[in-house]
């Protein structure tokens, strides 16, 4: 035991004398695990809300009992059945409007809520009796509560003036959701004795069957493991852990050529090591003890950083999830144990698996090591055509996932292992430009320099990988935000033709409005729209009512149409789908599709597809009259208005003032424009955050390669110094070296990055949201991409090579002696 | 504060049971948030007229009722169940009863069968106003969801005969048809029970003459059976005194004819409140002072961690009276919201016969 200390001492020492190779090995273990929790805490918070909301009274978790067509249904559906001996709760659910935002009310019934609902609410420390009394009592998450200005306690009103029960907090409920028993619910939702659906527990006895109690008024609903939720986010969430992966191989990188520095330089104290008696196990033993004792260090500090990544990403994580999905995410991290255990242990794995090179020489370490030899051009010829072949195949797969897979992993899969292909097949082509550029050199320096370039290879390519990783992903996931952003924009200015928007709050209101609009000469066009929901295919599906007016007609972007689209629309026997339904319904134009209706089911002839970005549900656009006519029961509040530019803010003032509309419902071209676009940038953020960092992780991947270059490279450098080449010159031939090298990596990286973007656009984008870009390449920002890289590149090789310029020329000296 | 509320026999089941909902164990808490005293509801007083239907039907001005049902049943072969029917109202608040949802009752079904070697139990919830839950008092029917005391046209008020009782579980079912001709049997003075010497009464009438026949189904095999049973009818509003922790109550088939009502609250000071009933084969009831009953736990069992007097002693020396009574099954332990024991029994002694047995607050 005494001995393993003493051996350890040994080792430990040499970290004492070299602290800055202790900061990267340290520093690379840190990045790899701080950024791959960061990933993973950002999922686990944005995954424990979907279960909060999967599980809140009849999400997806429990089997539910629903009208047909999602229509409401009486209460005595409900009694009936419980008399038959369903174990079934009700639940009532609508939307009311506070402080002007909108927040789902849900009433539900406990006294028969099955206790096997999830995380049923416990109904306050003052029990069932203040719940379900009048006023009784509304449940809200603290989230939301602060997002209502509102404390714990108070009664608001509804916007329409409606008093609400006094809120009480409940720490475990969704946020956006307010829990009221049924009674209040049917009241302020103004649904008396009507139920949204029912909730069924565990049978406790023998039932009827549901046709009998029923007939065919109810259907069942089994529960489902993953919601709807969970399916929409998935695409979002794999994003985020393929940049938390790459960034965490990226990591280990460092990690890697950190270990092979050290090992080299302690190569001749492991030899003393094993001549003084230590056996080669017991070395190995104590070399893993060592690095499992540095990981967990670095492990914890990684954790930290990564708790503080995920809570500074957080609030983007959030507004992303929510602009795209409606997802409510708290702002709060809240981190489970397993969260850090996890952390640890991947720090380890990962330090382990950047060590075992290392560690494998060090069990063969011969006790009289001979001198190293010389024959690495060979070896190195032999190891580039193993990686080269690797490099092919990983690349044919890539094509072959392509070709034949078809989902967002597979998706996922042709990047993963494009970039791994490309990554392995580096070295090689590095090696083919440059022993290039060396029969072409003339003068003996320029030879030798091309040469060493070449024998730098195999202790750079790690580093170079890195590099052209981080880039390349870059430049693909630059280059689909742009085109995101530009295709977005210009597809919001046709969506948004109209000058102004609003939202009457009831149909008497509507009328009031458009009553009072038409005596107003600045408005040119009212058009009504609607809106309906329905399902198909288990999916839930939006259904707009347009006017049909030369607003739509010359605005909407259409991605593929019939002649006269618009024209046919009309009669009502005709829709436009958006291009997410499309995809997923496999439509094309003039099939058929059959909408589920009150009435009945509406078959719709497909006479356009539109592009319908950010959102997630399948969208169905017909006239406005034939909508009304199909679902009598919609509201008719929805009104888009023709202005006069100029007219607009007068007459918005106007609205508001008289019939008491606020930036909620009544809002202008402009401000919609902006608020569309502000969410979508934000979708993004954090994606372009965590690109940020796999650049900056890169770049020190690269820093630390060159530091342990910079060392063992002294034997090469020596002899030119000793023939009469300055140590400034030498140190511009080294800069000179690693820019080119970082150049020709850089310049493989565009080509890369763009088969990469345009992987992103036309298969993951297309598997996770259901649309389609068109392809841009945006040439000023590859421009400023390789000027980042070469400036990172400069700023890694500058220590080493001013290093360099200020050796003491004892030093090189020195070498001559040295037993290397 | 606590055990002002425990109200009486069964309704302190019902009422901790209904705010044990409430969860998080927040039992004693509930209790107190519930026990808003009994202000606003109808005192229980002496010298009241019973009338029938109207008194089969809920009394929505006092807090808590219940409509109870016993029975001591056999099959072909002689095997011996017990059959459990209950169905208890607790007003949440008093006042005029409001409609839907708002309405203030509470309602909740306990249902058990008991055999030698099993005992299965149920409970469910529901909350008046809606008709999910409730009682009818003509035609005569009390119901909480598929669960059913239910009579007939030829149901006649003296007699509450005759009903058809179902219940079922997720493991047990049963359907009971019970008939007599004889009348109700009011409990204590004419009908008004004192539960202690302050005041703490309720009203109380039995039907201890039903005659059962039906069958019994654990784990979905049938078997015909038929016996005995006893509906206990019961409302109050006053609580039981405030040290007064739980109860021993008995309901007796004598084989001889004879019924015999006796429950024994205990106090925390160690002494009981007793009182029984001596119904004889024609009707005629004789109270019985606690001072004249002399009940002793005999044999104890662990269930759910707490010692259980499944075995009595029981005399009465001024009827003559000393038996020993013994549980069909020790294990009849309701694990519902608020647990209890309640199980069939025998006795022999000077007396042998059948009956039920109840305790709760172990």
């Amino acid at each position: 035991m005494t001995r393993i200390i003493w051996i350890l001492a040994v080792l430990l020492s040499h970290w004492r004398r070299h602290p800055m190779q202790l900061a990267t090995l340290l520093i690379g273990l840190i990045s790899a695990t701080a950024l791959w929790s960061g990933v993973q805490a950002l999922n686990q918070q944005a995954r424990d809300s979907y279960d909060r909301a999967a599980a809140t009274f009849g999400g997806a978790r429990t089997a539910m009992l629903v009208g047909r067509n999602g229509a409401t249904f009486p209460q005595q559906l409900f009694v009936d059945l419980r008399r038959a001996g369903w174990p079934v709760s009700p639940v009532v659910e609508g939307r009311i409007q506070i402080g002007g935002r909108s927040l789902r009310l849900l009433g539900i019934e406990p006294v028969t809520l099955p206790a096997e609902v999830g995380n049923a609410p416990t109904i306050g420390r003052t029990g069932l009796q203040s719940f379900v009394t009048p006023p009784g009592e509304m449940l809200v998450a603290p989230e939301t509560l602060s997002d209502l200005d509102l404390t714990e306690g108070t009664a608001p009103s509804a916007s329409d003036g409606t008093l609400l029960p006094p809120l009480r907090v409940q720490a475990q409920l969704v946020p956006g959701v307010l829990v009221v028993d049924i009674g209040i619910a049917q009241r302020l939702l103004k649904m008396p004795d009507q139920l949204s659906r029912l909730l069924v527990g565990k049978a406790k006895g023998k039932r009827v069957p549901l046709e009998n109690v029923v007939g065919d008024r109810l259907q069942l609903v089994e529960p489902d493991a993953e919601s709807d939720l969970e399916r929409l986010t998935d695409s979002f969430h794999l994003n985020l852990t393929a940049f938390g992966l790459l960034s965490f191989v990226v990591g280990l990188f460092i990690v890697n050529s950190a270990i092979g520095l050290a090992f080299e330089q302690r190569l001749p104290m492991l030899r003393t090591l094993r001549a003084c008696g230590v056996s080669a196990r017991m070395l190995n033993v104590v070399l893993v003890v060592e690095l499992v004792s540095l990981a967990l260090v670095a492990g914890v500090i990684g954790l930290i950083c990564g708790y503080l990544i995920a809570a500074s990403l957080l609030p983007d994580v959030a507004a992303s999830l929510r602009g795209l999905y409606g997802a409510q995410i708290p702002g709060q991290l809240t981190l489970k144990g397993e969260w850090w255990i996890a952390g640890i242990v991947i720090s380890i794995v990962g330090a382990l698996a950047a060590a075992t090179t290392s560690l494998a020489k060090a069990i063969r370490l011969p006790v009289l090591a001979t001198a190293q030899p010389y024959a690495w051009q060979q070896a190195q010829h032999r190891w580039l055509i193993f990686q080269s072949a690797l490099a092919l195949a990983v690349l044919a797969a890539a094509a072959g996932i392509l070709w034949y897979g078809d989902s967002l992993i597979s998706g996922f899969a042709v990047l993963a292992a494009l970039l791994l292909g490309a990554a392995l097949g580096l070295p090689a082509i590095v090696e083919v430009v440059l022993s290039f550029s060396q029969r072409s050199a003339h003068r003996a320096v320029a030879v030798w320099f091309w040469a060493d370039a070449r024998q730098q290879l195999s202790g750079l390519s790690l580093a170079l990988m890195a590099l052209l990783l981080a880039l390349a992903v870059n430049v693909g996931v630059s280059t689909m935000v742009e085109t995101f952003s530009r295709t977005f924009s210009g597809w919001l200015d046709g969506r948004l033709a109209a000058d102004v928007y609003l939202i009457a709050s009831d149909d008497t209101q509507a009328t009031e409005i458009k009553a009072w609009l038409r005596q107003r000469p600045e408005v040119e066009a009212m058009l009504p729209s609607g809106r309906a929901e329905t399902q198909i295919g288990g999916e839930p599906i939006e259904i707009l009512g347009l006017s049909d007016h030369a607003t739509y007609r010359d605005h909407w972007p259409l991605l593929q149409s019939t002649a006269n689209a618009w024209i046919r629309l009309r009669p009502g026997d005709t829709g436009l789908i958006s291009e997410q339904l499309a995809r997923r319904l496999k439509l094309a134009i003039g099939d058929r599709i059959e909408v589920p209706a009150p009435g009945g089911n509406w078959t719709l002839e497909v006479v356009g597809i539109y592009a319908d970005y950010g959102n997630p549900k399948g969208q169905i656009a017909v006239n406005i009259d034939a909508l009304t006519r199909r679902f009598p029961a919609i509201p008719q509040t929805r009104l888009a208005l023709r202005v006069a530019p100029a007219a607009a803010p007068a007459l918005i003032s106007s609205l508001q003032s008289k019939f008491g509309l606020d930036g909620r419902n009544l809002v202008d071209q402009a401000t919609l424009k902006a608020e569309s676009t502000r969410i979508f940038n934000r979708t993004f953020a954090v994606t372009a955050a965590l690109n940020t960092f796999t650049l900056g992780v890169a770049g020190v991947a690269l820093l630390t390669s060159l530091l342990t270059l910079g060392n063992s490279r002294l034997p090469q450098l020596a002899p030119l110094w000793a023939i009469g080449i300055t140590r400034r010159r030498l140190a511009a031939i080294e800069l000179l070296k690693t820019m080119s090298v970082a150049l020709i990596t850089t310049l493989l990286a565009l080509p890369l990055g763009l088969l990469v973007a345009w992987c992103l656009i036309a298969v993951v984008n297309v598997k996770a949201f259901g649309w389609r870009l068109p392809f841009h390449i945006f040439p000023l920002q590859l421009l400023e991409l390789v000027g980042v890289a070469m400036a990172a590149a400069l700023l890694a090789a500058l220590i080493p090579v001013l290093k360099l310029a200020r050796m003491q020329p004892a030093n090189l000296v020195k070498i001559f002696a040295d037993e290397r | 504060m606590r055990d002002k509320v425990l109200i009486s026999r069964r309704a302190f089941t019902a009422g901790v049971a209904l705010l044990g909902l409430g969860g998080n164990g927040a039992r004693a808490q509930g209790f107190a948030g519930l026990g808003i005293t009994a202000e606003g509801f109808s005192p229980v007083i002496p010298g009241k007229t019973f009338a029938f239907p109207e008194d089969h039907g809920p009394h929505p001005d006092y807090r808590i009722e219940w409509w109870y049902v016993t029975a001591n049943l056999a099959d072909t072969t002689g095997v011996a169940y017990g059959a459990q029917w209950t169905l208890f109202r607790l007003a949440s608040r008093p006042g005029a009863q409001q409609e839907g949802w708002a309405n203030q009752q509470i309602w909740m079904g306990h249902a058990a069968v008991t055999r030698a070697d099993t005992h299965r139990y149920s409970e469910a919830f529901a909350r008046g106003g809606i008709g999910q839950a409730g009682v009818d008092p003509k035609p005569f029917r009390a119901w909480i969801d598929a669960w059913e005391m239910r009579g007939s046209d030829r149901t006649r008020d003296h007699t509450i005969a005759p009903l058809e009782l179902t219940a079922s579980g997720a493991d047990f079912s049963y359907a009971l048809r019970l008939d007599t001709d004889r009348a109700l049997v009011l409990q204590g003075d004419a009908g008004y029970s004192k539960k202690s010497e302050r005041g703490q009464a309720s009203y109380y009438f039995s039907q201890p003459y039903f005659k059962a026949t039906g069958s019994i189904a654990i784990d979905d095999k049938p078997v015909e059976v038929t016996g005995q049973a006893w509906m206990d009818r019961e409302w109050s509003t006053q609580p039981l005194a405030s040290d007064q922790t739980g109860w021993d109550w008995f309901s007796l088939h004598l084989s001889s004819g004879e019924k015999l009502m006796l429950f024994r609250l205990r106090q925390t000071d160690g002494n009981n409140y007793a009182s029984g009933s001596w119904i004889l084969s024609d009707g005629k009831t004789e109270q019985i002072a606690s001072a004249d009953i002399d009940m002793v736990p005999k044999t104890l069992t662990d269930l759910a961690g707490r010692k259980i007097p499944v075995g009595w002693q029981i005399s009465i020396p001024r009827l003559a009276l000393s038996i020993e009574s013994v549980a069909l099954n020790t294990k009849s332990w309701m694990g519902t919201s608020f647990p209890y024991w309640e199980g069939p029994i025998s006795f022999k002694g000077s007396h042998a016969g059948v009956g039920y047995l109840e305790m709760t607050g172990y």
